[in-house]
């Protein structure tokens, strides 16, 4: 990984892409880093297409603008990629991350991607479904980007989970996401 | 020892007024009201502070409790953003003539019509003339920094001013960025007791405050406003080296990046100095010289510092997040007079950048030093003011 990583998230409204995007930067804290987390806002709406950000850095980070040219792109929601260029600025190292039934080589495929870019899939959604019964993909996204990127251990990613929901959620509900987010991590494969 | 957390730069201000536990705070709140002064509620609520708050059915009524508060003798915060400090307008004034030392952080964001709650300095810029102290804030760090500075500052014997601490919607105030919080007990001591002057609650000397002035002394009582803002720049300085001593962290009335050799220049507040920062540091790379120079204290203006840090660049283009509509930029009108008064000066643009939240992006940062270089080797300034990043 290079001294600033950048990611951008593709998520519909309700799927709790933002929060990921927060958890994320709050567990890259860890070693002195330098962290980012900004949702583009505007009107929230439950299934809207929305984008959310992270900089990871060892250098303070002063720019405050959207990630434009990503190291990762993390699609959580894979109907997406009909509807937007999930793309858009990525470079020809740059990484994908997509909830999806399909299997990787069938997505490789339909983003068209180069040689040098890397695209792993899982089925984040079953993940969620079977660990705590609702179709909300963030928290096995997220244990799939800690795999992917190695920006952070998984033992130190769940503690993050743990704590971010544990202030809103009952335990069963927490529970279920660790699951979840450790499934992730151990599911998502590359094509 | 400094707590490193992730926040955002409500999340970072919110905190400092815990820390600082005033005496009273009004709240509006709905929209434009962010969620800075929600979880100063929850603080409140919470009994994290001794805070009383008053919830009021606008703005204009916030800033009303506000100065009844701080008239009282009470040390009194809020919060205010876009509309809300529009309506403010009037109260503005108030506080700052009967001299009391609110202290209110300002998430800049834009005005109507039409509607739009974005980044922007439309807000505070229109508050420019109100006689309070502004003070602006490139991340959360330094929104954090500055508002606990501020009370020193706006409850200075010899200042006792209201003052804003500006910072950018939405990019800092709603996006999470690492920063440190210093411990409860140090900012505690930092800012001290609240001093009282003049009390509206001391029974043994009764006063008011506001009364009718005609034309036998109003026009004295406004210059000894002017008298007092004369003597904010020295108070400004010496608290920021009582808080470098604390903190590690060095302020001044403003910031410069790699200006003093700079060839060209950039004058831009708050968050885009950042992005500029960056973009300056690839001009180097290629042998360009180029710096920026980002305010810190924009009322009162530090007119003649200012023009010392700028005058050997050749050309400077003035950053402007606000529109004066057939005017210049506010911005760039204090830089051209603060370096009207210097024989050779640099040559000036003035580009307004970023209304309504439209990003400010490394490749305008570009194109502006691309141009300013060209000026610099004595190309003809096509325009002096220039919207960029619009669609066409």
């Amino acid at each position: 990984m290079s001294e600033t990583v950048e990611i951008r998230w593709h998520g519909r409204g309700g799927q709790g892409t933002v929060t990921a995007a927060k958890v994320l930067a709050d567990a890259c804290l860890s070693g002195g880093r330098h962290v980012q987390a900004f949702p583009e806002y505007g009107p929230e709406r439950a299934g809207a297409p929305l984008r959310a950000y992270n900089r990871v850095s060892s250098k303070e980070l002063r720019m405050h603008c959207p990630v434009l040219e990503p190291d990762i792109v993390s699609v959580v929601d894979a109907t997406l990629i009909d509807s937007i260029n999930i793309a858009e600025g990525a470079k020809e190292n740059t990484i994908f991350i997509v909830n999806t039934t399909k299997n990787p080589k069938d997505i490789r495929a339909r983003l068209n991607a180069g040689s040098k870019q890397k695209v792993y899939t899982l089925d984040a959604t079953k993940i969620a479904l079977d660990c705590f019964g609702r179709a909300l993909p963030n928290s096995p996204m997220l244990g799939a980007v800690c795999k992917v990127t190695g920006l952070i251990s998984l033992e130190h990613l769940l503690e993050d989970v743990r704590k971010s929901f544990g202030k809103k959620f009952s335990q069963k509900i927490i529970d279920g996401n660790l699951e979840a987010t450790k499934r992730g991590y151990e599911e998502v494969k590359e094509g | 020892m400094a707590k490193v957390v992730a926040v955002t730069g409500n999340e970072a201000c919110a905190n400092a007024l815990r820390q600082v536990n005033p005496d009273v705070c009004g709240i509006y709140p709905i929209t434009p009201q962010t969620d800075m002064m929600q979880r100063f509620a929850s603080f409140i609520a919470d009994g994290k502070v001794d805070t009383e708050s008053i919830l009021v059915e606008s703005e204009h009524s916030s800033m009303s409790a506000c100065i009844g508060a701080a008239a009282a003798g009470g040390r009194v915060v809020t919060a205010t953003s876009s509309q809300g400090l529009a309506l403010m307008w009037e109260m503005l004034h108030i506080a700052s003539g009967d001299r009391l030392p609110i202290i209110m952080p300002v998430v800049n964001r834009a005005l109507s019509a039409p509607l739009n709650i974005h980044g922007d300095h439309s807000d505070a810029m229109g508050a420019r003339d109100t006689g309070w102290i502004q003070i602006w804030s490139e991340n959360a760090q330094e929104s954090y920094d500055n508002t606990i500075q501020a009370f020193r500052i706006g409850e200075h014997m010899d200042i006792r001013l209201p003052v804003m601490v500006c910072l950018d919607g939405f990019i800092i105030s709603h996006s999470i960025e690492r920063m440190e919080y210093l411990e409860d007990d140090e900012v505690k001591k930092f800012v001290g007791e609240f001093k009282n002057f003049l009390p509206l609650l001391n029974l043994e000397k009764p006063i008011s405050y506001g009364p009718l002035i005609l034309t036998d002394l109003y026009h004295e009582y406004k210059r000894a406003q002017h008298e007092v803002m004369t003597k904010v720049k020295d108070v400004v300085l010496d608290v920021a080296k009582d808080f470098e001593k604390m903190s590690g962290r060095k302020y001044g009335l403003f910031e410069t990046y790699r200006l003093d050799d700079a060839d060209i220049a950039l004058v831009i507040l708050n968050s885009a100095a950042g992005t500029s920062k960056d973009v300056i540091d690839t001009f180097r790379d290629k042998g360009i010289k180029a710096g920026l120079l980002k305010p810190r204290l924009f009322r009162p203006f530090p007119y003649e510092e200012v023009a010392e840090a700028l005058k050997s660049v050749k050309a400077v283009c003035v950053m402007d997040r606000a529109d004066s509509f057939g005017g210049y930029g506010p911005l760039f009108m204090e830089i051209t007079s603060a370096l009207y008064h210097i024989k050779e000066r640099p040559v000036l643009i003035n580009k307004i950048y970023g209304l309504g939240g439209r990003d400010y992006l490394p490749s305008h940062a570009e194109l502006v030093f691309n141009e300013l270089n060209e000026i610099a080797k004595g190309a003809k300034v096509k325009n002096i003011k220039e919207y960029i990043g619009v669609r066409e």
